[in-house]
């Protein structure tokens, strides 16, 4: 089963208590942040202390996720710190080319031969944030085997396309539909850019529906208050959630009978529609509704 | 030494004074109520007195009596510093001080400690400077810490004898008909010092905003006071709102909130006529909260809410979610202007609000209350007066009041305070025995107290996470390790009275 990323939380790498709290709030991942919420004098600090959250605090709950700085500028002493520390998903930030992530690839590969880590064990996740990104996606996508997800980070984006965001979101029309559909084709995850606009929960809910209805997994959020927001959006209604039951229930039957052709509520059964049962199953259980 | 049901040691000379903490309802036996003398005045007297100098003077105060305030200007009062100035500047030593608080703003009083004017001291609680100072050692008697209930019992049973109570009136007239709703140092609710004009030999009104007779509503009536001083200023209203709590943003609050409201409305108190208590903190206040959208979407309506009242429980109530509003104290402008302008905003005493030893207070009809605590250790004992370093700095409050009297009474802390545990093996000081302690909610999940086999079952399918106390203890140890012991010196510094007036601790210097 495919894990759920409806939401991927940004805790700046240099704040103890964040680091200490941020398992609270029922994020799917979190995303520990080496690279913009940390000022360059406390890249070491940052760099230290998410390793010792990772060693200390018990993160098993959640998806753990970070986001190094560039090979150039750090990025080499994140991976190593991080990959040591057993952090589930390394993000490169502002990726542009699928030569990025293979670069970031052998970097992780070297450590985990370094400190007798399986290789492959860690996993990596790209963030596009240019139009040049955004246009290579689907190279991106398909770069290594380690990738599970691609991520749009629409400040750069727009700023780069020379515009802003939109409460409409026509801006991002191109970009979020074009990396949805790198994603889908290599089989990875898609996670929307961040709604930055905390206090403004009626924002998020439209731009959260939005995203839902293209297909994203999910979204980067930056404060645990949107959290319940976008999974009430992305939490199925009772009706999807008995179907989907029934669903499952009558394939059941029909592998106990042996029968080949499966049929529900006169329905034909296959394999998209079990999928699609399957996840409204699983986003039900992660949103606390009762499931038999 | 003695060792009391909480298993705290009390040295002989009090336990013998004051009797040793046995049980939650152990010392409620019948009692006569002090009698105070009266100085009748004729149709031709005036209450009018000059000066608080002059105030002194008329009320023969003396070495060695006992004087009292309440604490309803928190961190705005000017009136104990002004009395206390004038005391010292008379020459008077060897005063018992009675305040129903003490805040940052009286730490003059170290001096007047210093000096001997103040040789005795009773309080709900000591803040920063003052505590730090009475933790230090600078007094030869300990500082006796009494709940707000327990100040009111001690008070009526003469454990407490006011020979001169000073009341900062924010309005009185000339005769001495006082409320707290209109004035300069508007504070609404006089709960605490309503006690203090009922039992006192002789009051002392001192206002800033003389109005003309008579003045109404009248909260404090003209039999029970002897004079009036009218002074510059008895208060700074930003002070005064000090008490006042914004919604809060802090999402580790909100989480615990959010359970604390899930633990009331998935519990069988939770229906039409409930009744409630809220704190002022911040995790507190946003219970009020969740507890809001449960009230509506159910649609359950509470009967009254009760104790220091706040804008959010004034909100409450014009949505018609809250009957009535009980109150003792106010926490903000807000809920001052509340009391003043709604019927169903009523004012109580200390002693009808929650006195073990009154004929019934209001608390023994609170369904559930949320509380907050400084620490909760694994036999739910909880500290709420002294600090990790085993200072003291907070305030025994309704605390132990409340937790005793209600059907359910919850207690919301996180289990780290920035790199100090919560949770602990061993409370620094009991102020509130595990007994009383029902549900304790953290941002991780709930504890209930084992004791309360009714509640586990109520709550064996609520979608919070649930712990038993000891591990909630030891995921706090986990992330801070296992505290270092405290140094305390020898000599008690404070005596904490439980609400029955027996001894549940006693506080020694460090």
């Amino acid at each position: 089963m495919e894990r759920l990323r409806r939401t991927m939380m940004f805790v700046p790498g240099a704040n103890p208590a964040m680091l200490r709290d941020a398992v609270l709030y029922g994020a799917d991942s979190i995303m520990f942040d080496l690279e913009d919420a940390v000022s360059l004098k406390e890249k070491d600090t940052a760099r230290i202390l998410v390793y010792s959250a990772l060693k200390t605090f018990d993160y098993s709950s959640v998806e753990t996720v970070v986001r190094v700085n560039a090979l150039s500028a750090g990025g080499k002493q994140d991976i190593e710190a991080m990959v040591l520390g057993g952090i589930n998903v390394v993000r490169l930030p502002k990726t542009e080319t699928a030569q990025d992530i293979v670069d970031v690839d052998e970097v992780i590969t070297a450590v985990e031969k370094k400190y007798d880590i399986p290789v492959g064990t860690t996993h990596m996740m790209a963030a596009i944030e240019s139009a040049e990104g955004v246009l290579n996606a689907r190279e991106i996508a398909k770069a290594s085997s380690r990738m599970i997800g691609i991520a749009l980070g629409a400040e750069d984006y727009v700023t780069s396309q020379k515009t802003k965001r939109y409460p409409d979101g026509a801006e991002l029309s191109f970009a979020r539909n074009y990396i949805l559909h790198s994603a889908r084709a290599a089989g990875i995850a898609a996670i929307d850019t961040v709604y930055s606009d905390v206090d403004n929960e009626e924002g998020l809910r439209h731009e959260t529906n939005l995203i839902k209805q293209l297909g994203f997994d999910g979204k980067s959020v930056i404060n645990p208050r949107q959290i319940p927001v976008i999974n009430g959006i992305y939490a199925p209604s009772v009706e999807e959630v008995q179907k989907a039951q029934e669903m499952m229930a009558g394939i059941r039957e029909a592998e106990a009978k042996g029968s080949g052709v499966i049929a529900v509520n006169g329905q034909m059964v296959d394999k998209p529609i079990v999928e699609r049962a399957q996840r409204v199953l699983a986003l039900a259980k992660a949103t606390n509704m009762e499931v038999d | 030494m003695s060792v009391n049901q909480v298993k705290r040691e009390i040295p002989d000379k009090y336990a013998k004074q004051y009797g040793v903490y046995a049980g939650e309802f152990t010392n409620v036996k019948p009692y006569e109520a002090v009698k105070r003398p009266i100085k009748p005045i004729t149709p031709h007297d005036s209450k009018m007195v000059d000066s608080i100098h002059d105030a002194i003077v008329k009320t023969g105060l003396k070495d060695g009596m006992t004087i009292s305030f309440h604490h309803h200007f928190r961190e705005g009062d000017y009136v104990m510093n002004m009395v206390l100035d004038e005391i010292a500047k008379m020459g008077i030593k060897n005063i018992s001080i009675a305040p129903s608080s003490i805040a940052n703003v009286h730490a003059p009083l170290i001096d007047h400690i210093k000096n001997g004017v103040v040789t005795n001291i009773t309080s709900s609680g000591l803040r920063d400077k003052v505590g730090a100072a009475i933790s230090e050692g600078i007094m030869d008697n300990p500082v006796v810490i009494r709940s707000h209930g327990g100040r009111a019992r001690a008070i009526a049973r003469g454990d407490i004898h006011i020979d001169v109570a000073f009341i900062g009136a924010p309005s009185s007239d000339e005769y001495g008909n006082i409320n707290g709703t209109k004035g300069n140092a508007t504070c609404g609710s006089l709960g605490y010092a309503m006690i203090d004009a009922k039992y006192a030999d002789q009051v002392v009104a001192v206002t800033d905003t003389l109005v003309p007779y008579p003045n109404t509503p009248i909260s404090i009536p003209q039999t029970d006071v002897d004079y009036v001083v009218k002074v510059d200023a008895i208060g700074d209203p930003s002070g005064i709102a000090k008490g006042a709590t914004r919604f809060t943003k802090n999402p580790k609050e909100l989480l615990i909130a959010e359970y604390a409201a899930k633990v009331i409305t998935e519990s069988s108190y939770f229906k039409n006529g409930f009744s409630f208590q809220t704190g002022s903190g911040g995790a507190a206040l946003a219970v009020s909260r969740f507890l809001r959208k449960a009230m509506i979407d159910e649609d359950v309506k509470a009967s009254f809410a009760l104790g220091g009242i706040t804008n959010a429980m004034v909100e409450l109530q014009k949505e018609g979610l809250v009957d009535k509003l009980i109150d003792v104290q106010d926490f903000d402008h807000p809920s001052a202007v509340s009391m003043a302008e709604n019927p169903d905003h009523y004012e109580i005493d200390a002693e009808s609000y929650a006195s073990p030893l009154s004929k019934g207070s209001f608390i023994n009809q609170l369904d559930v209350a949320i509380l907050s605590a400084l620490e909760v250790d694994t036999n739910f004992n909880v500290n709420v007066i002294t600090g990790s370093d085993g200072v003291l700095r907070g305030a025994s409050g309704g605390h132990s009041d409340t937790s005793a009297a209600c059907k359910m009474s919850i207690v919301v802390a996180p289990i780290v305070r920035g790199r100090i545990p919560t949770i602990v093996d061993d409370v620094q000081t009991v102020v509130t025995p595990g007994e009383s302690v029902d549900v304790v909610v953290t941002e991780l999940g709930v504890a209930i107290n084992p004791n309360r086999p009714d509640l586990i079952e109520m709550f064996k399918d609520m979608k919070v996470p649930q712990f038993t106390i000891e591990e909630l203890k030891e995921k706090a140890y986990a992330i801070t390790g296992t505290p270092a012991k405290i140094h305390y010196g020898d000599k008690v510094v404070a005596l904490i009275e439980y609400r029955d007036g027996s001894l549940i601790d006693v506080v020694k210097n460090v």
